[in-house]
């Protein structure tokens, strides 16, 4: 290889070790961490998927409840084409730990404008907390095509 | 003194006439295809524009319908279809004989078939799925037959163009592989490994649950399997495109390539690393957020071999620029043929490709996929890529491949130049919309036109310029069709015997390390382990499969 081949691809090479290294601070130093393992639904054996999540806690009980001073857990349950529940209310300043799971396809949990995004796969339970600073009607979107409705599937976090 | 990338260069090309033949119906096959998907495609840019036409459509039912359409017919059928007819000719050319005709034959009925029962399963309303085909929504089985056949189509290719490889090398004994076909066998072998995925996906597991021998299915081992093959099918689809920037290109502005070696470095980097595909279930919940750090460091490695491409090919028309008189540090771009239909939409092309890669390190990098995770800021990445660097490049390369299929001149190449031009600035137009519209939190894969909700922030001026830019894009794919319409049926006739295909600076080295370039076993070995590496303890928690999910057609 040529004398400046070799050097663009150090060049690049350092350039994407850069990259890594930044995001590597991202996620060690700003504790921005993506989804990972949260728990699973196992059905019983001839149990449908619906059944076995609402058999299974916390997902027996959905809905909004506070574990702390300004700390609330709210525990989803996304089918076609809604979540439930439909609409939380919080105050402003909250930290919310989404706990969400699917009762039947592969569906998507989006918060446009925070960095709440994660897939809802069957099977699986989604998990991830955010602090809602400031006031304001938020809305979560399925942004996975889960079928005919699947662009009327939304929900909506209250900030007051 | 410098290297022809082909064997015996002054020969005639001794393709025969009806190997040609059945190459350039499999190259029509792809933009049939293309056609049918652009005017899906059409309804979908309208409707990010707020304008719902899909039940103007005839025997279109919804949008979804319509996205599954335009999807799998331009990166599914399209992109096959021009990788079988394209690299076999490039494999024919680059060892300078003929194919086995009765493989090639094969492949287009394989396709033709696969073709015919996805897209009636598609346009009769039961397979709305995309093509992604996530389950448990579930398509009827004659969906995932015809899946099946598009791939085994693939495979009959590899297969004749290993066979020729194999031949060659057998007359030739000691020697390097001619450069242009060594890139066409490495990727294929480079796409029957990644394609093992989606393979397993549809004949091990929907196939038989879609006819009701398996009641259920693992949706994550299917999605995990799926995008196994899912991210490096995006490879498929653009080494076709750098076989062309590599070899053809240099030629058509009057330059030569400068090393031989670093070619073939660039496609054994696609072909080693092929397990990258779980950075597109980074929010996926069931993965450990180490491995996925550690899939977002591959996927940065593979960004290497395309900056490399990025040096490699400007200067290969940098060269050619000077030889032909072009000055200064910058001035020598301009001074490119660009009056060459073929020449420019590729250089457009490229030009698009350095934002669609860009955008699709942002896509790939970890934390920041979080904000951009399945919003259109992903089909704003992909149309530079796919819709951009591969399509225009296609047409581009139609421009000289349809004369030499026909024997005829191109018909009018203002109209060609024009053409281009229209098609690239109205994806830079739908482009800049979907990702705006991205970042301003737009979901992906969404009848926007339909949505019950107030429509936020930023949403509505992305959706202008999608729907103008992407009508852009169709008025210039429309002009392509009119252009290749024209071309074979009311051109002049000429003699085209031969291919464009360049010459390198470098030769191959006949002794030494890059020797090894070419044993493609010890390669190929490395691949698989890799795969096993990453892919073992992923697909190994799915052993036995959680079957949970019966299928769901609520479409």
């Amino acid at each position: 290889m040529d004398r400046y081949e070799r050097a663009f691809f150090w060049f690049s090479a350092a350039m994407l070790g850069l990259f890594l290294c930044v995001l590597a601070y991202v996620t060690v130093g700003m504790h921005i961490r993506l989804p990972g393992p949260s728990g699973r639904i196992i059905p019983a054996p001839g149990q449908n998927l619906g059944a076995a999540v609402l058999a299974t806690a916390p997902f027996n009980h959905p809905g909004l409840r506070m574990i702390g001073p300004g700390e609330y857990e709210v525990v989803m349950i996304a089918q076609q084409w809604f979540f439930f529940p439909r609409r939380i209310h919080v105050p402003a300043g909250s930290r919310v730990t989404f706990r969400v799971t699917s009762a039947d396809v592969t569906h998507g949990f989006f918060i446009p404008g925070t960095r709440v995004n994660m897939m809802i796969i069957p099977g699986y339970i989604s998990v991830e907390t955010y602090r809602f600073e400031r006031a304001g009607d938020y809305r979560i979107i399925c942004h996975e095509y889960c079928g005919l409705d699947h662009q009327t599937m939304s929900a909506e976090v209250v900030v007051k | 003194m410098r290297t022809p990338v082909v064997d015996r260069p002054d020969a005639p090309f001794a393709l025969p006439n009806l190997q040609r033949r059945i190459i350039s119906l499999t190259v029509y096959l792809g933009f049939s295809a293309l056609g049918v998907g652009v005017i899906n495609g059409l309804a979908q840019a309208l409707n990010y524009a707020g304008i719902d036409i899909f039940r103007y459509y005839p025997g279109l039912r919804t949008y979804y319908e319509g996205l599954t359409v335009h999807g799998v017919f331009n990166v599914i059928i399209l992109t096959f279809a021009f990788a079988n007819g394209f690299v076999s000719l490039t494999t024919a050319r680059g060892l300078n004989r003929p194919l086995n005709t009765g493989l090639l034959v094969a492949a287009f009925v394989s396709l033709l078939i696969g073709s015919l029962l996805a897209a009636g399963a598609i346009l009769s309303g039961h397979a709305s799925v995309l093509y992604t085909f996530y389950a448990p929504l579930q398509a009827h089985w004659t969906f995932y037959l015809g899946l099946a056949f598009i791939v085994v189509s693939t495979w009959i290719t590899s297969l004749n163009i290993f066979l020729a490889v194999a031949a060659w090398r057998r007359e030739h004994p000691g020697q390097r592989i001619p450069l242009l076909a060594f890139i066409s066998a490495c990727t294929y072998i480079f796409w029957d490994i990644a394609s093992l995925g989606v393979a397993v996906e549809v004949v091990g597991f929907l196939l038989p649950w879609s006819l009701g021998i398996l009641p259920a299915t693992d949706p994550m081992l299917d999605r995990t399997l799926f995008w196994f093959t899912g991210h490096p099918i995006v490879y498929f689809w653009l080494l076709p495109v750098y076989i062309s920037w590599y070899a053809m290109i240099p030629r058509q502005v009057g330059g030569s390539l400068f090393s031989d070696t670093a070619v073939r470095i660039v496609f054994l980097m696609f072909l080693v690393i092929i397990p990258i595909g779980l950075h597109h279930q980074f929010v996926d919940p069931g993965i450990s957020p180490k491995l996925k750090f550690a899939i977002a460091f591959l996927t940065f490695i593979v960004f290497l071999p395309s900056l490399l491409t990025a040096f490699s090919v400007m200067y290969a028309l940098e060269i050619g620029s000077r030889r032909n008189g072009g000055t200064g540090v910058i001035a020598w771009f301009f001074h490119l043929p660009w009056s060459d239909p073929s020449v420019a939409a590729q250089l457009l092309a490229m030009l698009g490709f350095m934002l669609g890669g860009i955008t699709g390190l942002m896509n790939a990098s970890y934390t920041i996929n979080l904000e951009i995770h399945n919003t259109t800021f992903v089909p704003g990445h992909f149309h530079l890529t796919v819709g951009t660097a591969v399509a225009l490049s296609y047409m581009g390369i139609a421009y000289w491949m349809v004369p030499y299929f026909e024997q005829k001149d191109l018909w009018n190449r203002k109209f060609a130049l024009a053409q281009s031009w229209i098609y690239f600035i109205g994806v830079l137009i739908f482009a800049r919309g979907l990702i705006s519209g991205g970042l301003a939190g737009m979901p992906r894969r969404t009848a926007i036109s339909l949505i019950d909700y107030p429509k936020p922030p930023g949403w509505f001026e992305a959706g202008i310029m999608t729907g103008v830019g992407g009508s852009m894009m169709f008025i210039g794919a429309a002009m392509f069709f009119f252009e290749i319409f024209m071309t074979t049926f009311f051109s002049r006739r000429t003699e085209i015997p031969d291919i464009p295909f360049t010459d390198t600076i470098e030769p191959p080295a006949a002794a030494g390390f890059a020797v090894n370039l070419d044993r493609f076993r010890y390669w190929i070995v490395a691949a698989i382990v890799l795969c096993v590496i990453i892919y073992g303890p992923v697909i190994g928690r799915h052993i036995p499969p959680n079957f949970i999910s019966p299928g769901n057609a609520n479409y």
